[in-house]
């Protein structure tokens, strides 16, 4: 057989998760073989991740000045985040457009250009290739081909939406307006919070032994956070007979929790946590209870707020402390957390201590989510061996259809994302709910 | 004993009191205002604020450990803190002296099994009184700043 003769692409066959639904339609049962599966991990990087949404990038106050940049992980692709020379903020993926070597690799900076360190390959702040070494050649040898184009050489480019400071992109045309893909309850939370120039305070970073969406489910569901999460519950920060509201986006896929402080009685905190392990320690105070003073910088009473948009992003108020979350998948079992602090540019000096402090509070050293890798890790380490149909239970808060609650002890945001995250991967049941 | 010594016995002292599990001991490492703060070394190196931890007086580091004794869950294991001898300036005329040492924390879970967990180098500021010293100040520049799972436990 003659080299020409091989067929060059064998027909492929079909893709087994073709056959994969879910096994009900409200989400109420999630298959664990989505938090271990490889084949469904790299389906997730090209229809979530590559697919129709938008990704939190970062804060436009990370990349302040023409030239700034910022490395940044979309799905499992390496991006940056740059302002380009006209101020306007572009974000392209990490990797020379020649061979493939990453070309930015400081975490953060400024500069004018990005050259690669292998061939040379000089990029400018908005991934355009600009100049490649001995293009024409050398003394009369190599050079490239008449018909080279550095245009056609960047470096891919994703699309750069902005809303209040944020910094979202999206690998797709298919994806909506930046508005119309967040919805209705995430603008608003967003707009409550976002009234500002920002500061940036700091970095933390988590590197946790689960699968991306494990993480995401927790975020999600308030039944475990006043269960938990025993700091909270004792001091009052968060408890699940505070008054509080679930907000579900319409997709299912976004969400957003809160609570608001002082609205529960001890009677009733007594009373809802008998018969959980002791959760509820009336007795135990702080020596340093200057942790918890709180002088609120909103007049809503929300003490803790978590708003969560598919696929990638958190963000948190509790107490004076702000940050997002940047969830970056690192396998099927292994993802980091990446937290960026934030207060305003206006925040006098004892606002900013205060929120400085309120940080023992919360990231992976935090008095009231430190639970929450430990929690995940637990699930992924012991669903390792289940049997392939083998399903969590989610009904907290009933069954049937996806809507908002006025209250915090339920699941259904849980159920939103599952819902979303089956859509967007075209695992929906036949009948939807 | 010499400053030296001091600075070296009470850095022994606290990573065997951690080691050991006798975390009631940390706070007494300190003088009652004394700070202990961790912070990633991206943070610090660009002069950003923000602590892993940062307990400011004797009284937030006992409220820590009366927090992870009663309070919070996270993953069971033992500590084991490598350091290395203490770089260590003359004394001040105040009574104080400020130390670098470099440490290796490595963490074992109930399997058995070993992983560095944490890596860095610690920042002290001591204060010396009569045969003893105390840390008035110790930051814990932390290298492996990408936190494996979680932090609980003080390093």
């Amino acid at each position: 057989m003659k080299l020409a003769d091989i067929p060059l692409r064998v027909e492929a066959a079909a893709d087994p998760l073709d056959q994969f639904r879910w096994p009900n339609a409200d989400y109420t049962r999630t298959p664990y073989r989505v938090f271990t599966d490889e084949a469904i991990y790299q389906r997730e990087m090209a229809r979530v991740f590559r697919g129709p949404t938008w990704n939190y990038l970062a804060l436009e106050a990370e990349v302040p000045e023409t030239g700034s940049f910022k490395t940044v992980q979309i799905g499992n692709v390496p991006v940056v985040v740059s302002r380009n020379v006209e101020g306007k903020v572009t974000a392209f993926v990490n990797r020379c457009a020649h061979r493939g070597a990453t070309v930015v690799r400081q975490e953060f900076g400024r500069a004018d250009g990005h050259a690669c360190i292998y061939h040379q390959w000089n990029y400018d702040s908005s991934g355009e290739l600009c100049g490649v070494p001995y293009r024409r050649g050398l003394n009369g040898c190599g050079g490239y081909p008449k018909d080279f184009k550095p245009a056609e050489h960047g470096l891919e480019k994703l699309r750069v939406a902005l809303y209040k400071g944020l910094v979202f992109g999206s690998f797709s045309d298919e994806a909506p307006p930046l508005l119309d893909y967040l919805g209705v309850h995430i603008v608003t939370h967003i707009d409550r919070i976002f009234v500002k120039p920002l500061k940036v305070l700091g970095y933390h970073r988590q590197r946790i032994s689960a699968n991306w969406k494990l993480y995401f489910e927790n975020i999600k569901d308030p039944y475990h956070a006043g269960l938990l999460h025993t700091f909270m519950a004792t001091f009052g920060v968060y408890r699940s007979t505070q008054k509080g509201h679930t907000l579900v986006s319409p997709g299912g896929g976004h969400a957003v929790v809160y609570s608001i402080t002082n609205t529960d009685s001890k009677e009733s905190v007594l009373e809802a946590y008998k018969g959980t392990d002791n959760k509820y320690q009336a007795d135990f105070a702080l020596k340093a209870p200057g942790l918890l003073q709180w002088t609120p910088d909103f007049h809503d009473g929300i003490g803790n707020l978590i708003v969560s948009v598919f696929p990638n992003m958190v963000i948190h108020q509790i107490l004076n402390t702000f940050a997002t979350r940047q969830v970056r998948p690192l396998g099927p079992d292994a993802m980091e957390l990446y937290w960026t602090y934030f207060g305003f540019e206006d925040d006098a000096a004892e606002r900013t201590a205060a929120r400085l402090q309120q940080l023992n509070l919360v990231g992976p050293a935090g008095y009231i989510s430190m639970e929450d890798g430990e929690a995940i890790r637990l699930v992924q380490q012991s669903i390792r061996g289940e049997k392939p149909d083998a399903t969590s239970f989610i009904e907290m808060g009933g069954r049937g259809p996806i809507v908002d609650a006025d209250h915090v002890v339920t699941e259904v945001c849980t159920r939103g994302l599952w819902q979303q995250y089956a859509h967007t991967m075209g695992f929906a049941p036949e009948v939807s709910a | 004993m010499n400053a030296r010594d001091r600075v070296l016995a009470l850095q022994l002292r606290y990573a065997h009191a951690i080691d050991d599990d006798a975390l009631e001991l940390w706070p007494t490492f300190f003088v009652p205002d004394g700070r202990y703060r961790v912070i990633p070394r991206e943070n610090h190196a660009r002069g950003l604020p923000a602590c892993l931890i940062d307990c400011v007086g004797v009284a937030m580091m006992e409220d820590r450990v009366v927090s992870l004794r009663t309070a919070n869950i996270y993953n069971i294991h033992f500590d084991r803190h490598l350091m290395s001898p203490p770089l260590v300036e003359p004394p001040a005329d105040d009574g104080t002296l400020r130390a670098r040492t470099q440490f290796l924390v490595m963490q074992s879970d109930q399997s058995g099994v070993s992983k560095p967990f944490a890596t860095g180098v610690y920042l002290d500021w001591i204060e010396l009184a009569g045969e003893s010293a105390l840390f008035r100040e110790r930051t814990v520049i932390l290298d492996s700043y990408g936190i494996p799972e979680l932090l609980a436990t003080p390093i």
